[in-house]
C-alpha cells in the first residue's frame, strides 16, 4: 500500500504549530492564576484595580485604534495610486513603502527623537527659525501619547498598503468592466465593486495596524520614559524589574489576548459567508485609471507620508552617525568618523550581533515560512478535522506581546527536557513563533484567492495532495510565498521584545545591542548601528526578490 | 560579632588540621592570589558584565588584550539589568559571566549571601583600598566611584541663575527642564535618591515629581542630554560623563550642592562558577591595578577610592566635596520601596 506522505507532513505541521503556540500560552495562563499558595486570582483583581495597570491598557488601546484608521485613511488611497492609476514614481513609492516597512520602530523612535525633541528636535528647530518663536515653544513633542502614535502610524501603515495593493492589484478588470458597461458611473463602481472586494484586504490591514501597535515594544520603550508614561507593554517589561512579576504580567497580557481573538473572530463573521475567489482558471488584466493632473496630486500625497516615514529619519540617522553630538546641522568643524570607527574596531558586540541577526532572521523566514504554507492550506482548504481549531493557533501569537511570549518560552525552556535557554535555539524558536501569523495570514489570503478548481483538476487526474499543494497550489502563490518569506525576515530584524529577555551575552542581536546604545544614550552609535542593519537587510530582500520586493500580478501574468 | 568570631574559629581549626596532617608547606589563611598568566592566556577569553559607560569598558577591554592577548567581552548595561540578566542565568544554572561590576553595591550583598562570588584576596586591594570599600571575606572591592551632583549646560543657563542646592530644582521655573536617571535601571542612581531621600524624605523626591522631569534610563546619559540642549539642567545623573564631555568641549558645569551631593561605590567580583577562572583573576588584578585606576580617574573621569592616585587638577577633590554616605544595606532594604513610590511620583 502506498503512503500518503502528505499525511504525515500535514499531522506533524500540525502538531509543531500545537508545541509551539499551545506551550508558552499554557504557561502564561498557569503563570496568571498562580501565587505564592497556590491558584488564586490576586493578579487579576490588581489587573482591573491598580491605576498604574489600567491607565497604561487605556493609552495603548487609544493610541492602536487611532494607528489602525489612519493606516486605512493612508493606505487605501496610496494602495490604489500605486495599483490602479497612472501616478508617475510608482516604482518608487512602492520600494520606499517597503523601506519604511523594514524599518525597526525603536529605530524610527529614535530617529524621530532627533527630529522631535521637543527643544533640540530638527523640526522644532526649523520652526522657531521659520515663525521667530521662543525656545520655550515646542511646535512637536515626539515625547507624548500623540509622538508615540505618530511614529506607530508610519512603520505600521506598510503593511495595510501591502494587503490592500496586493487586493487591488488581483481584481480583475472584467467585473469592473462589466459595471461600467451596466452604465455605472466610475465613483459608483469603485464604491459598490471595487471596495467591497477589496474590503478584506482593508480589515486585515487595520486588524495588522491595531494589533501591531498595541503590542510593539521598541518605540514605545524610547518614546515612554522620558514622556513619563506606560503602554501595555513598557508596563509589562516593568514587571521584569527586580524583584520580577512574571504572574502579574501573565495576567496583564490576558485582556489583549482576549481582545485579539474577538477582533479575529468579528473579522470572520464580517467576511464569513462571502465568497473572494479572485484568481480563477482563466486568465484576467486589470485597469489602469488616467488621472491627468491629478496624478501630480496623487504623488504629493505619498511624497508627504514617506517624508515622514523614511525621508526624515533616514536623513537624521545619518546626520546623527557623522556629527560629534546629535542633532546637529553638518558642518566641516563638527563632522567626525569617531561613532562609525566605534562601531566598527572598538564595540565588540557588533560582529557576533550581526551574525546572530542574519542566523535568526533567515532561518525564521524560512521555517515560518515552510511551516505557513501548510497549515495556512489545511486551513483554506479545511483539508483536515480540526482546520478552525488550527487556523486559531496559527493566529494567536499575534495576540501574545512577543515579550511575554518571551517570558513563556523562558518559563517552557528552561527546564528539562528542553533546555535551550542561552542558546540561538531558544531565540529561533520565539522568532518563528512570533512572526508565524504574519506568514500565515499572507499565505491563507492568497490560497483563498485562488479557486479550488485548479486543486480539483489536479485531484482528478490523481495527484495526492502534498503534490497538488506543491505542483499547482504553491507555483500559484509564488509571489505569497516570497512575500511571506520577506515578512518574517522584516519582522525577525525588527525583533525586540522577546529577544530582550532571552538573549544571553553569546547570543545577542543588533536590535538588542541597540536597545543597550539607546539606554546610555549613545545616539551616534546606534545611528551607525542602525544604518549597518538596514544596508544588510536591504542587500538580503533585494537578493530574495529577483522577483521584485513586493511581486505585483501584472508582472506575474506577463512571465 | 558572632559571624567574624565564626570565621575566626573556622580559621583557627583549619591552621589546626593543616598542622595536624603534618602537611610539608602549610596553606597560609594569608596567602593571596596570585593570577597564573599562562592559563589565562589557553582560556583566552573573560567575560565582562558591567554598568560602566561603553567607552570606558571598550577601552579597558582594548588595554588588557594589548597586555596580555586575552580577549575580553564586554556586556554593558544599566546596573539593575544586569542584577537581573544574572539572576537569570543563575536560576537556570547558566555560567556566562566571569567578572561583574554595577553601581548599585547592594547587588553584591545578596550575590554574596547566594554564595555566588568567589573568595578573591589580593594584595593590591589590601595593601592600597581603604577597609570600608572591601568586603571583609574578599568576595568583592569598590573598583571604581562616582558622585551624582546638580549639572547644567552653560549655553543655556546662566550661572547666576543655575541652581545651586537641591532645594532650588523645586522652584516653578525649573518644571520641564530637568533630565535625570531611572533608579529601577541605573544602580547609581538608585543609591543616588535613597541618599537625596535618607537626607530630605519621601517629600523630596514626590516634588521633584512633580516637576516634569525628562526620565532616561542610565545615569550616564543625563550628561548626554545636557551636551545635546535637550535639558538645560541635570537632576540626576553621574558626575564622570561631565567630565568626559566637558574634556571634549562641552560647556557643562558641576554643582556640589551645599547640602551633600550623593556619592555612590561600584564593586567588582568574580563569580565563583565563572567558566574562564584564571583569565578572570588575572582581568580581576588589572581592574584593581594602579595603572587602570589612573586611567579610570583620567579618560573615565571616575572618582577612586585607591590611595595614592592624581586627580586632573581641574576637577575639586573628593576631600573637599560634602558627600551623602552610601549605605548598601539601607538601599537594599528599601529598593523596592523606592521603585513603586518613585513609579508613583514620576509616572514610570
Amino acid at each position: 500500500m502506498r503512503v500518503d506522505l502528505s499525511r504525515v507532513l500535514f499531522a506533524l505541521a500540525a502538531l509543531a504549530l500545537v508545541v509551539m503556540v499551545v506551550l508558552p500560552l499554557g504557561w502564561l495562563v498557569v503563570t496568571s492564576v498562580s501565587g505564592a499558595h497556590g491558584f488564586t486570582l490576586e493578579n487579576y483583581v490588581t489587573l482591573f484595580t491598580d491605576a498604574t495597570m489600567i491607565r497604561p491598557f487605556i493609552i495603548t488601546l487609544g493610541s492602536s485604534a487611532a494607528v489602525a484608521i489612519a493606516c486605512v485613511l493612508v493606505a487605501v488611497p496610496m494602495g490604489w495610486c500605486v495599483a490602479r492609476t497612472d501616478m508617475p514614481l510608482r516604482r518608487l513609492v512602492r520600494i520606499l513603502v517597503m523601506a519604511s516597512l523594514v524599518t525597526p520602530p525603536f529605530l524610527g523612535a529614535i530617529a524621530w527623537e532627533l527630529l522631535a525633541a521637543p527643544n533640540t528636535g530638527f523640526l522644532n528647530q526649523v520652526a522657531r527659525a521659520a515663525f521667530h518663536l521662543d525656545r520655550s515653544v515646542h511646535p512637536f513633542n515626539v515625547y507624548s501619547v500623540a509622538g508615540l502614535t505618530f511614529v506607530n502610524f508610519l512603520y505600521t501603515f506598510p503593511y495595510a498598503f501591502v494587503f490592500v495593493a496586493n487586493a487591488l492589484e488581483r481584481i480583475p478588470a472584467d467585473l469592473e468592466d462589466a459595471s461600467a458597461i451596466l452604465g455605472a458611473h466610475p465613483a459608483q463602481t469603485a464604491w459598490r465593486v471595487t471596495l467591497p472586494l477589496i474590503l478584506p484586504a482593508i480589515l486585515a490591514g487595520a486588524l495588522i495596524a491595531f494589533l501591531q501597535s498595541m503590542t510593539v515594544f521598541g518605540s514605545a520603550a524610547v518614546l515612554t520614559l522620558p514622556a513619563g508614561f506606560h503602554t501595555m507593554t513598557t508596563r509589562i517589561w516593568s514587571l521584569f524589574q527586580f524583584p520580577p512579576k512574571p504572574a502579574l504580567a501573565a495576567a496583564a497580557s490576558m485582556p489583549m489576548l482576549l481582545l485579539t481573538f474577538a477582533l479575529l473572530r468579528a473579522q470572520q463573521l464580517v467576511l464569513g459567508r462571502k465568497g473572494y475567489a479572485l484568481v480563477g482558471g482563466k486568465g484576467a488584466r486589470r485597469t489602469i485609471a488616467r488621472l491627468g493632473a491629478w496624478k501630480w496630486a496623487a504623488l504629493a500625497f505619498c511624497g508627504l507620508v514617506l517624508l515622514n516615514a523614511i525621508v526624515l529619519p533616514y536623513g537624521a540617522l545619518l546626520d546623527a552617525a557623522f556629527v560629534k553630538i546629535a542633532p546637529a546641522v553638518p558642518t566641516f568643524t563638527n563632522l567626525t568618523l569617531a561613532h562609525v570607527n566605534f562601531v566598527f574596531f572598538q564595540l565588540d558586540a557588533t560582529p557576533v550581533a550581526l551574525r546572530n541577526t542574519m542566523v535568526l532572521a533567515l532561518g525564521a523566514a524560512t521555517i515560518a515560512t515552510a511551516l505557513a504554507l501548510v497549515v495556512g492550506y489545511l486551513v483554506a482548504r479545511r483539508a483536515v478535522p480540526g482546520w478552525n481549531v488550527l487556523g486559531f493557533l496559527a493566529n494567536a501569537p499575534i495576540a501574545i506581546p512577543s515579550i511575554v511570549l518571551g517570558v513563556g518560552l523562558f518559563l517552557a525552556y528552561t527546564r528539562p527536557p528542553l533546555l535551550l535557554f542561552g542558546t540561538l535555539w531558544i531565540m529561533l524558536i520565539a522568532f518563528v513563533t512570533i512572526e508565524f501569523p504574519a506568514a500565515y495570514q499572507q499565505l491563507t489570503a492568497v490560497a483563498s484567492s485562488i479557486h479550488p478548481e485548479l486543486e480539483e483538476a489536479a485531484r482528478l487526474l490523481g495527484a495526492t495532495p502534498l503534490r497538488v499543494l506543491r505542483d499547482v497550489t504553491a507555483p500559484l502563490m509564488r509571489s505569497g510565498i516570497v512575500a511571506a518569506w520577506c515578512f518574517v525576515f522584516i519582522g525577525a530584524i525588527r525583533e525586540i521584545s522577546a529577544a530582550i529577555l532571552l538573549f544571553t551575552a553569546p547570543t545577542r542581536t543588533i536590535a538588542v545591542v541597540i536597545y543597550d546604545l539607546n539606554e546610555s544614550g549613545d545616539t551616534g552609535s546606534i545611528a551607525v548601528l542602525g544604518l549597518l542593519l538596514m544596508v544588510v537587510t536591504f542587500a538580503v530582500l533585494a537578493l530574495a526578490n529577483r522577483v521584485p520586493v513586493i511581486t505585483t500580478a501584472a508582472e506575474e501574468y506577463r512571465a | 560579632m558572632l559571624s567574624k568570631l565564626l570565621r575566626l574559629a573556622c580559621r583557627a581549626a583549619a591552621v589546626a588540621m593543616a598542622l595536624a596532617m603534618l602537611a610539608p608547606v602549610p596553606v597560609s589563611p594569608a596567602s593571596f592570589v596570585v593570577p597564573d598568566v599562562a592559563k589565562a592566556k589557553a582560556e583566552g577569553l573573560v567575560v565582562f558584565y558591567t554598568s560602566v559607560d561603553v567607552s570606558v569598558a571598550e577601552r579597558l577591554a582594548r588595554d588588557f588584550q594589548s597586555k596580555y592577548g586575552i580577549k575580553v567581552q564586554v556586556e554593558r548595561t544599566g546596573s539593575e539589568r544586569v542584577f537581573q540578566r544574572i539572576g537569570q542565568e543563575m536560576g537556570s544554572n547558566l555560567h556566562v559571566a566571569d567578572v561583574v561590576n554595577t553601581s548599585d553595591a547592594a547587588n553584591f550583598l545578596v550575590w554574596k549571601n547566594s554564595g555566588w562570588l568567589a573568595n578573591v584576596r589580593m594584595e593590591e586591594i589590601e595593601r592600597y583600598w581603604p577597609p570600608q570599600f572591601r568586603d571583609r571575606d574578599d568576595t568583592f572591592a569598590t573598583w571604581r566611584a562616582t558622585l551624582s551632583p546638580i549639572a547644567y549646560n552653560s549655553s543655556l543657563v546662566k550661572q547666576t541663575e543655575a541652581p545651586s542646592t537641591w532645594a532650588d530644582l523645586l522652584q516653578p521655573r525649573w518644571k520641564s527642564r530637568l533630565v535625570k536617571a531611572h533608579p529601577a535601571y541605573s544602580g547609581s542612581e538608585m543609591t543616588a535618591n535613597y541618599e537625596l531621600m535618607k537626607a530630605f524624605g519621601w517629600n523630596y523626591l514626590q516634588k521633584l515629581g512633580d516637576q516634569k522631569v525628562m526620565q532616561v534610563q542610565s545615569s550616564t546619559e543625563p550628561p548626554k542630554v545636557l551636551s545635546r540642549g535637550e535639558q538645560p539642567v541635570m537632576a540626576g545623573g553621574n558626575e564622570y560623563v561631565v567630565f568626559q564631555l566637558q574634556a571634549q568641549g562641552s560647556p557643562l558645569v558641576l554643582v556640589y550642592p551645599p547640602e551633600g551631593t550623593p556619592f555612590e561605590t561600584s564593586p567588582a567580583a568574580i563569580f565563583k562558577d565563572a567558566p574562564h577562572p584564571n583569565a578572570a583573576r588575572l582581568f580581576y588584578q588589572y581592574l584593581f591595578s594602579k595603572d587602570t585606576q589612573q586611567m579610570l580617574v583620567d579618560f573615565g573621569g571616575l572618582r577612586s577610592v585607591r590611595a595614592g592616585l592624581k586627580e586632573p587638577a581641574n576637577r575639586i577633590p573628593i576631600t573637599r566635596i560634602r558627600l551623602f554616605h552610601d549605605d548598601p544595606q539601607g538601599v537594599l532594604k528599601t529598593s523596592d520601596e523606592m521603585k513603586t513610590k518613585y513609579a508613583q511620583y514620576f509616572g514610570t
